[in-house]
């Protein structure tokens, strides 16, 4: 027979482990957010990973959000938030750990070290938010090519449009089709 | 501008610059010791368009460099210009293989934010169309797996069963292959008349089926030798690359998200999580093929709970869910409600959900943030094969480029489902 730790409230362990690295705890549609200090997410991940009661050992997802509105008008506490979407399998838990990060430097360290499959989810909101993920082991873009310029799930960039191109309006569509310049 | 025809053209050392990969293979690569092979992006083994930058010591594997985006649909980016009832339509074009799950779990993530009731006679509809998904899924995982390793004729043999299932898909929603028919709040419509006898005569045929399957390969001994202690992968190291699914379960972790956190009424229904012990490819194979027949076993109860089950095949509530047409002509609040819904939509809070479900694949996730308007500030798919394509160099390390034929069949991978 195994004894297992009786489960725990994440935001009170962290709380006394690392006092002062919760900024904020959501709680909506029985979901747990926890928002914390970007500076201090590897300790706050080893401390969600590795403390009996809590073991959230699957990484279940790294989303990149962008508050940006028309008018360059955001309403929270950075431009960017990186939301880690972690499972405990013991304990049959999610939680939301979430960061927010500045406009001009949106910077965070990788957590690729804390579960190796933080890797290329991070790379995706690398490649398509612009976050940049400190000490990542493999830095390349991931779903864009090499030379692509800007970051496509930002909200300021808009979506492609192309003009339907009928028999009547051929050829005055063709003269302004983006076609690769020599 | 003259052109160079290929008499003409000087022949040239290649000038590409090997310092972009300088880190990522090793010092043999350099100096020309080891070979470096591109295997795809157009190889019938890679299930889709895939490239391996292979490192290759004759014909073992020393670094796999799995390369994606050829596919990059901007999906996500198109979903956040649409309504969340529009939204639905782009979803299935994801993984191709099972559109209904990627429906499901959006339309769950929309329900959650929104708080919206389903009722039971839907819930047990979703139940259907999840597993049906599952089992066509699973024919071409077992189908194109088996082609890979050189048996042909389980191709054909499961190709022919899932023509039955997608001909049931184009009864329920007019398509074969991308059936938009789960919606939030239930599903697009009734079952048709023609569906349940289609339906009960799939499930009298098909466990002869997945005999017949089992007869041409479980104890095959070429199929023994080529799927045995090959691409194993430990559970800890599973879990720590975040694979789900029977991939997981291969390697003997019992976590399926149906029993872990029951969606859709799955808490009702009996039925059991294979396991594998040995995490090779041959426990993956046995997993899926045991859970396709959990999956008939469960197609059996909702059958006998359809018509028992309570509600209608969608929500009632106006605020989210378009009236019925009959009662455009007599109500004035219907034709409010279907105006506003169809130019519209539905204005969803701004506040961030976070939905996974068990695919054929494993743990597709949603993350749908709302803008307190009616359209998404942004949604995430987290997928399956995404995380599945990304171990692959760990599964693949020092076994033959044969192997890897092998490991890329069994972890049943979408590309689809990886390049959103």
């Amino acid at each position: 027979m195994v004894n297992i730790d009786p489960a725990k409230n994440p935001v009170e362990v962290l709380n006394s482990a690392i006092p002062g690295v919760v900024q904020d705890v959501v709680e909506f549609a029985g979901e747990t957010t926890i928002v914390v200090d970007p500076q201090q997410i590897i300790p706050v991940m080893r401390v969600l990973r590795d403390t009996p009661g809590l073991i959230f050992n699957f990484m279940s997802d790294v989303s990149a959000v962008d508050y940006w509105e028309p008018g360059g008008v955001y309403d929270r506490p950075g431009r960017f938030a990186v939301c880690y979407h972690i499972y405990s399998m013991l304990y049959n838990v999610r939680l939301r750990v979430k960061v927010y990060l500045d406009e001009d430097e949106p910077e965070v360290e990788t957590v690729s070290t804390v579960w190796p499959a933080a890797n290329w989810l991070e790379r995706e909101a690398m490649d398509l938010m612009g976050i940049t993920f400190l000490n990542h082991p493999d830095p390349r873009r991931l779903l864009m090519p090499d030379d692509w310029h800007g970051h496509p799930h930002r909200r300021d960039t808009p979506l492609g449009y192309e003009t339907v191109q009928f028999s009547f309006n051929a050829e005055e569509i063709m003269k302004h089709k983006p076609f690769a310049k020599e | 501008m003259a052109v160079n025809t290929a008499s003409d053209a000087p022949i040239t050392e290649w000038q590409g610059s090997i310092e972009d990969i300088k880190n990522l293979v090793t010092e043999r690569a350099l100096t020309g010791e080891t070979m470096l092979l591109n295997m795809g992006p157009h190889h019938p083994s890679t299930h889709g368009v895939l490239r391996l930058l292979l490192e290759l010591d004759g014909e073992e594997i020393v670094t796999c460099l799995p390369d994606i985006g050829y596919l990059h649909t901007g999906i996500e980016k198109t979903i956040e210009s649409k309504t969340y009832e529009k939204g639905v339509t782009c979803t299935d074009r994801m993984d191709y293989l099972s559109p209904m799950s990627n429906n499901a779990v959006f339309c769950m993530a929309i329900e959650k934010l929104v708080d919206l009731d389903v009722p039971e006679r839907a819930q047990v509809i979703r139940v259907i169309c999840l597993e049906l998904s599952r089992i066509a899924s699973h024919l071409v995982w077992l189908g194109t797996h088996a082609i890979d390793l050189g048996a042909m004729s389980v191709f054909l043999y499961c190709f022919r069963e899932r023509e039955k299932i997608l001909d049931m898909f184009e009864m329920l929603s007019g398509q074969r292959m991308m059936g938009s028919y789960l919606r939030p709040g239930g599903v697009w419509r009734d079952l048709t008349s023609d569906f349940m006898p289609a339906l009960e005569s799939f499930l009298d045929d098909f466990p002869r089926r997945v005999d017949d399957y089992e007869k041409l390969l479980t104890s095959n001994p070429l199929w023994l030798d080529r799927t045995q202690g090959i691409g194993v992968i430990e559970p800890d190291v599973a879990l720590a690359w975040g694979i789900s699914g029977a991939s997981l379960r291969g390697s003997g972790v019992n976590w399926d998200i149906r029993k872990a956190m029951p969606y859709s009424g799955y808490e009702q229904y009996d039925f059991d999580v294979p396991l594998g012990e040995h995490g090779d490819v041959y426990d993956r194979y046995i997993c899926r093929i045991k859970e396709m027949r959990e999956s008939h076993k469960i197609l059996r109860q909702a059958v006998k709970r359809l018509p028992s089950a309570s509600g209608g095949f969608r929500s009632d509530n106006r605020k989210f869910v378009p009236p019925p047409r009959a009662e455009l002509g007599q109500s004035m609040e219907a034709v409010i409600h279907h105006f506003k819904l169809w130019t519209e939509g539905f204005s969803v809070p701004d506040q961030e959900v976070y939905v996974a479900i068990e695919s054929p694949r494993g743990e597709i996730g949603c993350y749908l943030h709302g803008t307190g308007g009616t359209r998404p500030r942004r949604v995430h798919f987290k997928t399956p094969s995404f995380m599945h394509i990304q171990a692959i160099p760990e599964m693949s390390r020092n076994h033959m480029i044969a192997d890897l034929v092998a490991i890329v069949g069994s972890i049943d991978i979408v590309l689809g489902d990886c390049d959103r």
